[in-house]
């Protein structure tokens, strides 16, 4: 008679964890290709605006961001609503400069479509944003975004 | 003794999912989904000393003022936001009919003024409903002529440029100075 191999039902389960790694990879490699490096720490609180009427940023290498809010941290810098320009606070006025260092990094080809993303919390007063578009019609960078979550718009009691 | 060749030993697989969890863990807290979604806008070059006023008539140009509180003032007259964007379409499809709204949608501009101590997120609530005002009409355009949405229109194609052409986005932003406080 053919050998039956007793199956080794009795002893200890083991579950395959051959696929486990498998599984992992596949969310690491979600991780990977939907996320960017955090290239600045943000050193204000910001909370976006929501707004119904928004296009997707579709080509991610032309844009650079600005931000705008409170200092997360007041007792060193204050509660006065600030500017950060990529890891520093800044003045508006140094905007154009910052363009300028800005445009530098992009190809030839591309900086027609220099785009500036402004990350602004929803408190924030105009005061500010119209010395930052003052700032950037100084220096020529035309195109803006104004970074929104997209959502219905709740209506102010 | 014959004995049945052991199997060569499988790598033990255990450790490389701990790997791999270290990378996911690594990835999840340096990275960010970053919210790439907003409202674009393109700012007007800046201004030149000599340049000469533009005169505008007076009825093509539809002033939405916001003040340090908040509220809302469209040529002259207080208005909820929700109905910033039926007011703003009526001006632009007016085609001449009221002598104080515009004449045409190629001529209709829309000026937009706000003071230091607006918020920033009424200020984009506003800039949201007149793009919407822009966006309905240049929707209900599409559907008639091309039998699509707007928004599904491919960029660049005559259908697109045309609608863009029939319903120009016109919103100027007056150079700020301390608005009326009311």
């Amino acid at each position: 008679m053919a050998n039956f191999k007793k199956k080794d039902g009795l002893g200890s389960q083991n579950i395959n964890t051959a696929s486990l790694p498998d599984i992992v990879f596949m969310l690491l490699f979600f991780f990977m290709v939907v996320t960017k490096m955090k290239d600045n720490e943000l050193l204000v609180s910001i909370a976006v605006p929501t707004a119904t009427e928004v296009t997707t940023l579709e080509n991610k290498q032309v844009v650079t961001y600005l931000y705008v809010g409170k200092p997360k941290n007041p007792d060193i810098f204050g509660t006065a609503t600030r500017l950060q320009l990529n890891d520093a606070f800044k003045d508006p006025k140094a905007i154009p400069v910052w363009v300028e260092e800005e445009k530098k990094r992009l190809p030839q080809n591309m900086v027609p479509l220099f785009t500036v993303s402004i990350k602004a919390d929803k408190e924030v007063k105009m005061g500010i944003m119209n010395e930052i578009k003052m700032g950037l019609r100084e220096a020529n960078a035309l195109k803006i975004i104004y970074s929104t979550n997209k959502g219905l718009v709740k209506s102010r009691d | 003794m014959a004995r049945k060749k052991r199997s060569l030993p499988e790598i033990n697989a255990g450790s490389m999912a701990d790997i791999a969890f270290l990378l996911l863990i690594f990835f999840l807290v340096t990275t960010s989904i970053d919210s790439d979604k907003g409202i674009p806008i393109k700012l007007p070059p800046k201004l030149e000393e000599n340049s000469p006023p533009v005169d505008q008539n007076k009825r093509n140009v539809y002033e939405v003022l916001i003040n340090s509180n908040n509220y809302l003032l469209v040529e002259n007259n207080y208005m909820n936001l929700e109905d910033l964007c039926e007011a703003t379409k009526k001006f632009i499809t007016n085609n001449g009919v009221d002598p104080n709204l515009s004449e045409s949608p190629d001529k209709a501009i829309v000026s937009l003024k706000n003071d230091r101590g607006t918020s920033y997120g009424v200020y984009i609530q506003i800039q949201n409903e007149l793009k919407r005002a822009y966006n309905e009409l240049r929707d209900d355009y599409a559907m008639e002529k091309f039998g699509r949405l707007y928004s599904e229109l491919p960029k660049g194609t005559k259908a697109y440029e045309e609608v863009n052409t029939k319903y120009p986005q016109k919103i100027s932003e007056a150079e700020p100075e301390n608005a009326f406080n009311n």
